[in-house]
C-alpha cells in the first residue's frame, strides 16, 4: 500500500513580478517500509518536494495523497494533526528547542498530541532508550554533543509512530564518523519496519536507502531502486 | 480540541512563558513598568475611594444612621436663601408636641449650639461648642460616657446648672486633677461637670466631636438663649421606618405651625442620606479622574508589552517553526503567546501590588484606610486582561507564521 501518492504536481512561487516553477508535474509514490532518498543539487526543488511530502506546504496544483487522505487542500490545523501524527521530521540543525531538557523535547510532539502525562513520559523514555540516550534525559541540547542532538531529534520523530521518518541533511551538521552513526540507526529503524524518506545532496548519505529518486530543474530525473546487493535497477522496469 | 488537550496546551504554555521570562528577567520587569505604575494607580485609587467613604460613614454614623433633625433649613437646597431665611424660628412648642404626640420615635431631643470660652482656674479653652439638651442626648447622637454621668431628666427640666464635658476639655482645662465634681466657667456662667463623654474623634477630619459642652436645654435658653430657634433631633424606633417617621414628623409640624393644606412645609427635616448623596457625587468625580489616570498608564503599559512581545515573537520565529512542523496548530502557538503576555502583565501588576502596599499605609496616615482585598482581586483581573489584549496582534502574528519559512529563519 502506497503511504505517499503524488500526481502531477506543482509549485510556483510569486517572486516580484517574476513566477518560478518550483516544481513541474511531479508524480511518484512510495510505499510503507520503503527506505528512499530524494536527491538534487541545491535548487533542483528537492526541498520544495520535501516540504511539501512532509505537509509543511501543500502544492499549487495536482494531487497529493497521504495513507489514501487527499492533503493537498488541507488548512493549516489540519495539516498540522497529520504532521503530529504521520510524520517525524529530522532536521539538518536538529531544531531541538533550546530551553528544553532531551525528554521535553521528545515529549513536545505527544503534548501537541494530546497525550495524557504518565503516557507521554513512558513513551519519551523509550524512545529515548531506543537510541540510547537514557542516559541524557535531563540534559539540555546545549549540553548535548552533536550526534546526541540529532539522535534526541531521531527520538522525536519515532516517538509518535508515524507513518514516514522524513530526514531532511540529516548528517549535514555532522563529521563523518557521527554521520555513519545516525545512518546505522536508520538502518536499524528501517529494519524495524519504519518508513523512511531522506533528502540529501550527498551521493554517499543516499546510497544507504534503497531506492533513489533524483531530482533536477524540478521534475522527477531518474527514479531507481538499489538491491541490496548493489545492483540499480530504473523503478520503471520493476 | 479536547479539554484535556487544551489544559495541556495551557500547562505548556505557562512552562514556556516561564522559561521565557526567566531567559530575559531585566527585560521583562523593565517592560512592566508600565503596568506597575497603572496598578499602583488602581490601588492607590480604590484605596484612597475606600478610605474617604470609609472616614465618611464612621463620620456619619456618629450623628446616627437614624436619626432626623427637624431644623429650619434643608442641608443642600442652594437656591432660595431668604425663602428658608424667613421661615418661623423652631421652638420648645414643637419639640413639646413631638414628644408627646409621636409614636414611631425612640426618643426626641431639642437642641441649640452656640460657641463660647470655657475656664476653669487658669486653663482656659476658647471655641467650644456649647450644647443645648435633655437627657435623651447620649440615646440620640450615639455617644457614650467615659466617667460620671450624663445629667438626669429632673436636672434637665429643672435647667440645672449642670454639664457634661468631651474628652478634649477634659484634658485641656483638667490636665491634672478629676473634673468631677468641678465648677466650669462657660462664658460668664458656671456649670458644675458630672460627667466626661468618650473621645469620638473627628467629623471627616475637620472639626473635634470631643471639644464640646452639653448643658440642660433649659439652662441653655436661660443663659444663652438666641434669637435663632432651636433644633429638634429625633432617633426613629426603626430605621427601616425611617420614611415613615419622618411622614409622621411633617404631620405633626404642620399642624403646630398652622401650614395651611397645600401649602409648602416651613421646614425641613434633614437625614444623613442627603449628605451621604452629596458625598458620592464627590466620590463619583474622584473615581473618574482616578480611573482616566489609570487607564492612562494602563494603555502605556500595554504598548510596552505588545512591543517587547513582538521582539519575541520574531527572536523566536525558528522555535515557532520547530513547534509547528512537529504539530502545534495555529491555536496551541496563539495560546503560547497569549500566555507569555499575560504573565508578563501578571508579574508587573503583582510589583504593583507589592509597591502599593506601604503607599497604602502611608495614605492611612491621612485617611482611615486599608488597601481592601477587592481592590488587589480587580487589579489582578486588570493585569491578566491588559497583557491578553496587548498579546493578541504579536500572538496573532506568531501563529499565522508559515512554517516552511520559520524553519528557515536564522
Amino acid at each position: 500500500m502506497n503511504v505517499i501518492n503524488i500526481k502531477n504536481i506543482s509549485k510556483t512561487y510569486v517572486m516580484g513580478t517574476e513566477e518560478v516553477h518550483a516544481l513541474q508535474n511531479v508524480s511518484l509514490q512510495i510505499e510503507r517500509g520503503e527506505y528512499v532518498a530524494i536527491m538534487g543539487p541545491s535548487g533542483s526543488g528537492k526541498s520544495t518536494l520535501m516540504n511539501i511530502v512532509g505537509c509543511l506546504d501543500t502544492p499549487t496544483t495536482g494531487l497529493y495523497e497521504f495513507n489514501g487522505v487527499n492533503v493537498s487542500d488541507m488548512n493549516d490545523n489540519e495539516l498540522a494533526k497529520i504532521r503530529n501524527k504521520e510524520i517525524g521530521f529530522v532536521f539538518q540543525t536538529f531544531n531541538l528547542i533550546p530551553r528544553s531538557n532531551a525528554l521535553h523535547n521528545v515529549e513536545l510532539p505527544l503534548i501537541y498530541g494530546g497525550v495524557p502525562a504518565t503516557e507521554r513520559r513512558r513513551l519519551a523514555e523509550e524512545a529515548l532508550q531506543h537510541v540510547q540516550l537514557a542516559d541524557r534525559m535531563h540534559h539540555k541540547p546545549n549540553e548535548l554533543s552533536g550526534g546526541q542532538r540529532q539522535r534526541v531529534a531521531v527520538a522525536r520523530a519515532l516517538v509518535t509512530k508515524p507513518s514516514i521518518i522524513l530526514a531532511d541533511e540529516p548528517t549535514g551538521n555532522l563529521d563523518t564518523k557521527t554521520g555513519d552513526e545516525i545512518m546505522a540507526l536508520f538502518e536499524e529503524l528501517y529494519n524495524q519496519g519504519n518508513t523512511i524518506i531522506l533528502v540529501t545532496h550527498e551521493e554517499s548519505v543516499a546510497e544507504h536507502a534503497h531506492r533513489i529518486i533524483r531530482i533536477r530543474d524540478g521534475a522527477v530525473e531518474r527514479d531507481e531502486v538499489i538491491k541490496k546487493d548493489g545492483a540499480v535497477k530504473t523503478a520503471a522496469s520493476l | 480540541m479536547r479539554i484535556s488537550d487544551f489544559i495541556y496546551e495551557i500547562k505548556e504554555g505557562m512552562a514556556i512563558s516561564f522559561q521565557a521570562i526567566r531567559a530575559n528577567k531585566m527585560r521583562s520587569v523593565l517592560t512592566t513598568l508600565g503596568i506597575v505604575i497603572g496598578i499602583v494607580s488602581v490601588t492607590l485609587m480604590g484605596t484612597a475611594i475606600e478610605g474617604l467613604s470609609r472616614g465618611f460613614n464612621d463620620s456619619i454614623s456618629k450623628l446616627g444612621a437614624d436619626v432626623l433633625y427637624v431644623q429650619k433649613w434643608p442641608w443642600f437646597a442652594g437656591g432660595d436663601w431668604w425663602k428658608y431665611r424667613n421661615r418661623k424660628d423652631i421652638k420648645m412648642a414643637e419639640y413639646k408636641a413631638i414628644d408627646r404626640q409621636a409614636a414611631l420615635i425612640q426618643a426626641a431631643t431639642p437642641a441649640s449650639g452656640t460657641i463660647r470660652t470655657v475656664k476653669y482656674q487658669d486653663n482656659s479653652s476658647s471655641g467650644v461648642f456649647i450644647i443645648g439638651s435633655n437627657e435623651k442626648y447620649l440615646e440620640i447622637g450615639g455617644s457614650s460616657m467615659d466617667i460620671g454621668r450624663f445629667f438626669s431628666q429632673a436636672e434637665a427640666d429643672g435647667g440645672r446648672p449642670v454639664c457634661v464635658i468631651g474628652s478634649e476639655i477634659a484634658t485641656n482645662l483638667f490636665p491634672h486633677t478629676s473634673p468631677l465634681g468641678k465648677n466650669l466657667k462657660v462664658g460668664n456662667f458656671t456649670f458644675r461637670v458630672v460627667g466626661v463623654m468618650a473621645k469620638q474623634g473627628s467629623f471627616l477630619g475637620m472639626f473635634s466631636l470631643d471639644n464640646r459642652v452639653v448643658i440642660p436645654m433649659q439652662a441653655f435658653l436661660q443663659r444663652f438663649g438666641t434669637r435663632h430657634g432651636i433644633e429638634i433631633d429625633v432617633k426613629a424606633k426603626d430605621i427601616k421606618q425611617l420614611d415613615d417617621t419622618k411622614e409622621e414628623l411633617r404631620g405633626i409640624l404642620r399642624k403646630v405651625r398652622h401650614v395651611a393644606p397645600g401649602a409648602e412645609d416651613d421646614f425641613a427635616i434633614n437625614q444623613q442620606e442627603m449628605f451621604i448623596q452629596t458625598f458620592n457625587a464627590i466620590g463619583l468625580v474622584v473615581a473618574g479622574i482616578g480611573l482616566f489616570i489609570t487607564a492612562l498608564s494602563l494603555f502605556v503599559g500595554s504598548i510596552g508589552i505588545m512591543n517587547i512581545m513582538f521582539v519575541s515573537v520574531t527572536e523566536r520565529t525558528k522555535e515557532i517553526g520547530i513547534r509547528k512542523a512537529i504539530g502545534a496548530r495555529r491555536g496551541t502557538i496563539l495560546l503560547q503567546f497569549l500566555i507569555e503576555a499575560a504573565s508578563l502583565s501578571l508579574i508587573g501588576g503583582l510589583i504593583g501590588i507589592i509597591i502599593s502596599y506601604p503607599l497604602s499605609l502611608l495614605l492611612n496616615q491621612i485617611l482611615p484606610t486599608s488597601m481592601p482585598i477587592s481592590v488587589v482581586a480587580i487589579s489582578i483581573v486588570i493585569s491578566l486582561i491588559v497583557g491578553v489584549i496587548s498579546g493578541f496582534l504579536p500572538a496573532n502574528r506568531a501563529s499565522k507564521m508559515d512554517p516552511v519559512d520559520a524553519l528557515r529563519y536564522e
